[in-house]
């Protein structure tokens, strides 16, 4: 879901980077308003940051015989919530677009908006629909369509940039989705799977701060 | 929950393999990332396409990018580590 650098027009990359930075300034205002009000939950923060950081440095192998990315912020939108996800996978994504050349500065917009803001939206809203249903398969497809979504958004960035001559934007999208969506699918699923059982250490061990994750109550 | 884990654990485990395996057997190597599969794909949608913009500075060859993906990895899984340690010391000390 790394958009390389230069690779998105100028003025798609001014209008991705303009969409993202409203949320980007929401994530900071709410990481402000955590940090106040629930100064225990500061270590929540870094976990969620922590494990961004390893799990999109992991390139897995798939199935179809690609190499692709788990993205690691549906666990951290369930903790402390996607809006201070935004900011902390941006911080993911520049450390890659400057130390890595993985994704790019003039492409950080868009790929805030599909790993930073996509996906942990997604995961969170799947969260809260599923939670009361079955905790275990909350979290599981939480994370697994946070993924999917985060690519899915790259595939429509991507075909929005550069439409097929023929089949125009929807052609370009099948394609490029085709590219990143059956690779990801296994991914996806071992990224849900992983993080299930992220949640079941968290809960065993830090109970305390994740009360409400489990319980129903507001989290973040 | 041990035995819950511990199977989470080892399906993680065989997706991996399985991933590993089953492409082989049908003769793909090499896992091509899917960004640069992208990036083939916008050249052939847009041969004449040329990026405005080169990254700043890039890693010089595969060893030393694995390197620094390594590095990443590392930070990561230390950083997670602290977090983690930090809050389990401070509900015990709230226990006792």
């Amino acid at each position: 879901m790394h958009i390389a650098e230069g690779f998105l027009p100028p003025a798609h990359a001014a209008g991705w980077a303009a969409l993202a930075l409203p949320f980007v300034a929401v994530g900071l205002g709410s990481i402000k308003r955590i940090l106040r009000q629930h100064p225990e939950r500061k270590p929540l923060l870094g976990v969620a940051g922590a494990y961004a950081f390893v799990l999109s440095a992991l390139k897995l192998p798939s199935v179809t015989g690609s190499s692709s990315h788990p993205t690691g912020v549906g666990i951290g939108a369930l903790l402390v919530g996607p809006a201070a996800m935004s900011v902390l996978g941006m911080v993911v994504l520049l450390f890659q677009a400057l130390l890595l050349a993985h994704g790019g500065l003039s492409t950080l917009g868009a790929n805030v908006i599909s790993m930073a803001v996509v996906g942990p939206g997604v995961a969170f809203a799947v969260f809260r629909l599923l939670r009361s249903w079955s905790f275990p398969t909350a979290v599981f497809l939480s994370a697994a369509l946070g993924n999917l979504a985060t690519y899915l958004t790259t595939a429509t960035q991507l075909a929005l940039a550069f439409p097929d001559p023929h089949s125009g934007w929807i052609g370009a999208f099948a394609k490029f989705a085709g590219i990143y969506a059956l690779t990801q699918v296994p991914l996806a699923v071992g990224e849900g799977v992983l993080s299930v059982l992220m949640v079941n250490v968290l809960l065993a061990h830090n109970a305390p701060q994740l009360r409400g994750l489990s319980e129903g109550g507001k989290l973040a | 929950m041990r035995m819950q884990n511990l199977s989470l654990l080892l399906v993680l485990v065989g997706l991996v393999s399985l991933s590993l395996w089953w492409p082989a057997r049908q003769g793909a190597d090499g896992f091509a990332g899917t960004d640069g599969q992208a990036t083939e794909e916008i050249a052939r949608l847009r041969p004449e396409y040329e990026p405005w913009i080169q990254p700043l500075w890039q890693p010089p060859g595969a060893e030393v990018e694995s390197l620094l993906f390594a590095v990443q990895a590392a930070l990561g899984a230390g950083l997670l580590g602290y977090f983690l340690g930090v809050m389990r010391e401070r509900n015990k000390d709230a226990e006792s």
